[in-house]
């Protein structure tokens, strides 16, 4: 009689096992990315210089307990006007920048604002000031900083376009892949051209 | 000879032994690559705001995420803050953050973030609050989390 050869184990189930166990790492992992709004807060002084800045300098947004929205203490308006207001006021350049050391300030050449003498004077001057209530909901107050965010890209994003066919969002896309110092460059000439000035006061109580 | 009948020759069935190892590698990777180590909510689990200008967050290892929402009992009032696996008053915020830190190298140190995750509903207060507590220590870098979506009107 032949002997019988040792039978294997069969190890076809195997695969089958191990892909039940893959599907279900798969299904319950969750991949969430972290995104949000990114601020950077001011650094905490002893000694703040006193600074005198001009009124018409400053967009100042008050939002109060009800979620209602106040610009330069007058007007009335919606989240969603916010950011028409805040690049008008912004792109305004009605004047000069601060003098940078020996230099004297000049116009803003890339400003295609009003010109209105009564609103800011230069991008690198123009300071939005947010004056929220303890009570102001957080949902409200992230709005409020999107608009103001959106503002600043759109205003990057057309400089951008306009003298490097490429948008500032695009920009940003390609020094993540590439790294390149040329690209910083254009990125940090974008930002300074349009410095996000956001001051946040004591909120209200 | 009958006795043994030549065997007729096919093609050879693939073998699928090395099946199960090729699964098991991916197996291992998503295994290792996947953080499970997502935080027990002890408050409520808040309703991120919508934002359109969301930026992902870089090196998740350096993000140290703060959350702040409705306690999960209904009759209790106000805004809970949470980090890791218990509820905390703002001003242990900072000994939060500095337990954070002395997990890191030092030259790490200055690209951590803070993302704060909290409930549209939260009050701006609470937020503020926390936010000076921040500056106090200088973590200045800060992200509010928000989901990404055009429908600001549900924020508020």
């Amino acid at each position: 009689m032949a002997r019988r050869e040792n039978a294997e184990i069969n190890a076809g189930s195997m695969a089958d096992i191990a892909f039940l166990l893959l599907i279900f790492f798969l299904v319950t992992t969750t991949m969430d990315v972290d995104s949000g709004i990114s601020r950077k807060l001011p650094e905490k002084s002893e000694d703040t210089p006193e600074v005198t800045i001009k009124e018409k300098n400053v967009l100042d947004i008050t939002v109060n307990r009800s979620n209602q929205i106040l610009i330069e203490g007058t007007d009335f308006v919606q989240v969603t006007d916010i950011k028409d207001i805040a690049m008008a006021f912004i792109d305004n350049g009605g004047g000069v920048s601060a003098p940078k050391g020996e230099q004297p300030g000049e116009p803003c050449d890339y400003c295609q604002g009003a010109k209105d003498p009564a609103s800011s004077d230069h991008p690198s001057k123009a300071i939005i000031s947010l004056q929220s209530d303890r009570g102001t909901t957080y949902g409200m107050y992230v709005s409020i900083q999107n608009e103001i965010e959106s503002a600043y890209n759109e205003l990057r994003n057309k400089l951008a376009l306009q003298k490097y066919d490429r948008t500032y969002n695009d920009l940003l896309k390609d020094y993540k892949d590439s790294g390149s110092a040329a690209v910083k460059e254009k990125i940090d000439f974008l930002k300074d051209s349009y410095p996000q000035i956001i001051s946040e006061p004591e909120p209200l109580k | 000879m009958s006795k043994f009948k030549k065997k007729k020759k096919g093609l050879p069935a693939i073998s699928t032994a090395s099946l199960p190892d090729i699964v098991f590698m991916l197996l291992f990777f998503f295994m290792v690559s996947t953080t499970m180590r997502e935080t027990d909510l002890l408050i409520a689990k808040p309703t991120l705001p919508q934002a359109t200008e969301v930026k992902k967050l870089e090196m998740k290892s350096l993000v140290s995420t703060i959350y702040v929402g409705k306690s999960k009992d209904k009759r209790i009032g106000g805004d809970k803050i949470q980090v890791n696996d218990k509820i905390i008053d703002v001003n242990d915020v900072p000994s939060f953050i500095f337990a954070e830190r002395a997990l890191r190298k030092e030259e790490e140190v200055k690209y951590m973030t803070t993302s704060i995750k909290a409930d549209k509903e939260a009050s701006v207060g609470t937020i503020l609050d926390i936010k000076e507590q921040l500056r106090d220590i200088n973590a200045l870098k800060v992200s509010f989390s928000t989901t990404k979506g055009s429908d600001l009107k549900s924020n508020y």
